[in-house]
């Protein structure tokens, strides 16, 4: 409570800072109207400027309340359209905001190319392979529906450069209809729909109004986030595990952070953003933040951690030991261990199991097949079979696996030898057990069965999508055509031999925290087979250790040996009662 | 000598031991808790439990140490050779054939040679290895940062449970001990009432009864 309220005085202080001397200017100039200004007609696009008139027109009046931010973008001429594609709208935006699609194209929501310095490598969604459909590259259109641009139609090459192909409004979209057709690109769906179209939230494609969209602009809210990412893998939930649908508006059980019951937080509250680039990343997780402590409320942070707000030391009364003991815990367990007790909480479950070997069966008329037999929390039926995609399995209130990570993900990359003989990781948790950066973190552990050369030892590319090209298998379902086809198009070398083998892939689990009296129990660890079971480099008070084991059979003995003395004693008691034993 | 009924436990005495096996008590039933021997309890209340019966009892055991240095009450404790074979072929062999027991309790040697022995081990070996494991157990958060400390911590927990069982297994010796002899019952009242049979010369006697700590008449019958 304490921390919003000064949060709230300082942005007002603020505001009011950046109002005065903007009045103090105003007053002044406002009866310095010239004949040739007010007959003027305001010019459209980038160059506008509207005369004085005009301006006067769209300032607020004095009235109460007083607006948070000193923009109303509702009474912008250049929002007002029309607009006959995204990018136009992008381009009114860039007429003030001139350097926002330059530092947007410095992100990673825009290259989707990580450079990991640590280990090297070059990640990112347009160069790695997933245990989900495997590879955007020769499936664009698609998968790129969510990239945060328009038209970046092959991932071979760097995304657009064109300014006006960054989607402001996907993020700062206010009016809630504004969405990205799941196979245009990233564009939207505008009028004509095509019949069948979806959005990418699997939603029916309805007309996108872009006016209201550009007029509607604020900072992103859940619902701008949660488009793309809670519908990551192609469902929702189905990838990450703990970002789903429910996060639009959780219950406090869920997410305590996230609910409108809880702290009301939106995705930026911790994902804080400097220069549109948003903290946090699960290449290189902030699995702590030595500074958190020091900072003041409100002050410029670029770690995503819980540290960063709370400290290594969060814990309080109202049992001071119990506190100390908990406070104890956070050189060895990432606080998301216990807060977060299992993922895929509130109904919506997260695919946990994907056999892509399966897929391309056809029932008896050659059809391609849809099987139902999940049923989630809120009642919605889930494939666990499709033609197009093989077997599923799906969890919810999932148990997270638990390991040592100093955030960093090594990747198996394309064309890295693999062992079949083993389940592949597609990603590695790095982190040494004990390390000063590295804490034991939850996972989700994703199980797949992809496809990978038997001559090369490599995980290849796919073609899923791509209707009317002969070779997609989503289409098609002829693996064959689907796996040359993607290695041709990434221009790598196929034998022509495939088969599927196991492989895991670690989601860091971050979300849906629990209210604190839903933390994990201390007996869920401290217990014989408890969930640190396996984990190196701590000790677990709470089984019987070696100690207690020579401890116990210590004891057996003295008992035997006074049981056996007593005994000898009965035995060798005189009839006539001569002592007093 | 004569032997008669003398205050031999006074109030702090006694209290130092109840509160003792009180705590020692609890700290068996919240160990065996946080080791998982048994669920009667919540693990977190279990530690907590834990953590403040060992505190107590620290203090306890600081008091009762200053105690003992200023009432030369810790050359009770000091163990002695006289008398310990006797003693010990009493525990092995006469207690067998109905014997009585070779010690007679003296106002300064209240412990035979063995019991001495025994209580000296206890208190310079077992309680030191409880409580040094044991201050290091709750004091984790001050050297968690350094090197190795999953291991030293998986040393120290080892050695913490061994401790505690081998008390264990004294307890259940000195329970076991106190139906030799008199019996049960007689043992165990001096440490309830302070009043024991204790052999007094006529000094000791003499001084006892003028500060009233000689009992008119005995608690109990042979």
């Amino acid at each position: 409570m304490k921390l919003s309220a000064l949060r709230v005085t300082a942005s007002l202080t603020a505001a009011w800072l950046a109002l005065g001397p903007a009045w103090a200017q105003d007053a002044p100039t406002a009866p310095q109207e010239t004949p040739e200004a007010s007959s003027e007609a305001p010019m459209m696009g980038a160059q506008s400027r509207p005369d004085p008139a005009t301006l006067a027109a769209n300032a607020a009046l004095i009235t109460d309340p007083v607006a948070g931010l000193t923009a109303d973008h509702s009474k912008f001429d250049v929002l007002k359209g029309p607009f006959a594609s995204g990018p136009e709208v992008t381009a009114a935006c860039l007429s003030c905001h001139t350097e926002a699609s330059n530092q947007v194209m410095h992100s990673v929501h825009w290259t989707w190319t990580y450079e990991n310095a640590t280990t090297g490598q070059t990640l990112g969604k347009a160069h790695e392979l997933n245990a989900f459909c495997g590879n955007v590259a020769s499936n664009e259109v698609r998968c790129t529906s969510c990239h945060v641009g328009y038209g970046w139609d092959d991932v071979r090459e760097p995304a657009p450069t064109d300014p006006t192909a960054v989607d402001c409004l996907v993020c700062h979209d206010s009016s809630g209809q504004y969405a990205k057709q799941d196979n245009l690109a990233g564009h939207p769906p505008l009028d004509p729909v095509a019949e069948g179209a979806k959005t990418i939230t699997g939603a029916k494609a309805t007309p996108v109004d872009l006016v209201k969209a550009a007029l509607s602009v604020g900072q992103p809210t859940r619902e701008n986030c949660g488009n793309c990412h809670f519908y990551g893998g192609g469902g929702d939930n189905v990838k990450h595990g703990d970002l789903s649908s429910v996060l639009f508006d959780p219950p406090r059980a869920v997410d305590v952070h996230m609910s409108q019951d809880g702290a009301n937080m939106t995705c930026e509250s911790c994902h804080v953003s400097d220069k549109h680039v948003l903290a946090g990343s699960r290449y290189e997780g902030d699995v702590i933040d030595p500074h958190g402590a020091d900072r003041m409320p409100g002050a410029e942070r670029d770690t995503a951690s819980c540290t960063s707000c709370h400290t290594d030391a969060p814990h309080k009364g109202p049992n001071p030991l119990l506190a100390m003991k908990l406070n104890d815990h956070t050189d060895s367990l990432a606080c998301q261990s216990c807060h977060i007790p299992s993922f895929a909480r509130g109904g919506v479950a997260t695919k946990t199991f994907w056999d892509w070997s399966t897929a391309g069966r056809m029932d008896e008329n050659g059809k391609p097949i849809k099987e139902h037999g999940y049923t989630q929390g809120n009642g919605a039926e889930l494939h666990t079979y499709l033609s197009t995609k093989g077997d599923f399995a799906w969890g919810e209130n999932v148990v997270p696996h638990y390991a040592w990570s100093n955030g960093v993900m090594r990747y198996t990359l394309p064309e890295m030898e693999i062992d079949p003989s083993q389940v592949v990781e597609i990603n590695q948790i790095q982190g040494e057990a004990g390390a000063p950066d590295a804490r034991i973190f939850p996972f989700k552990r994703m199980e797949g069965r992809q496809a990978y050369d038997t001559v090369r030892n490599v995980l290849l590319f796919n073609h899923v999508y791509g209707p009317g090209d002969g070779t997609a298998l989503w289409s098609y379902f002829d693996w064959e055509k689907s796996l040359k086809a993607g290695m041709d198009y990434v221009g790598l070398e196929y034998s022509g031999n495939y088969d599927f083998v196991d492989t895991y892939m670690y989601w860091p689990i971050a979300h849906q925290v629990a209210p604190k009296e839903d933390a994990l129990d201390c007996a869920a660890c401290h217990a014989e087979n408890g969930r640190m079971a396996g984990i190196t480099g701590i000790y677990v008070p709470g089984g019987l250790n070696i100690g207690g084991k020579i401890g116990m059979v210590l004891l057996v003995l003295a008992a035997l040996g006074v049981a056996g003395h007593g005994v000898l004693r009965l035995v060798g008691r005189k009839p006539n009662g001569g002592h007093h034993g | 000598m004569v032997e008669r009924c003398v205050k031999v436990y006074s109030r702090f005495n006694r209290l130092w031991h109840w509160s003792q096996a009180g705590s020692i008590m609890l700290l068996f039933f919240t160990g065996a808790r946080i080791m998982g021997l048994h669920e009667v309890m919540p693990f977190g209340l279990a530690v907590t439990v834990h953590s403040l019966v060992a505190i107590a009892l620290l203090v306890l055991w600081v008091f009762a140490t200053f105690w003992l240095f200023t009432t030369h009450g810790w050359k009770q404790f000091i163990p002695r050779l006289t008398g310990f074979l006797q003693v010990a072929r009493f525990y092995a062999y006469g207690v067998f054939k109905g014997e009585e027991h070779p010690y007679s309790k003296t106002l300064e040697r209240r412990h035979n040679p063995l019991q001495a022995g025994a209580y000296f081990a206890l208190k310079m070996a077992l309680f030191p290895a409880i409580w040094v494991t044991g201050l290091a157990y709750l004091s984790y958060g001050f050297w968690d940062s350094a090197d190795g400390q999953g291991f030293w911590l998986t040393i120290i927990a080892n050695l913490h449970v061994l401790a505690a069982f081998a008390i264990g297994s004294f307890v259940v010796a000195h329970l076991y001990l106190l139906t030799i002899g008199h019996g049960f019952k007689r043992h165990v009242q001096p440490m309830i009432t302070g009043y024991d049979r204790i052999d007094l010369n006529a000094e000791e006697e003499a001084y006892l009864e003028q500060k009233g700590l000689v009992r008119a008449t005995p608690l109990y019958k042979d």
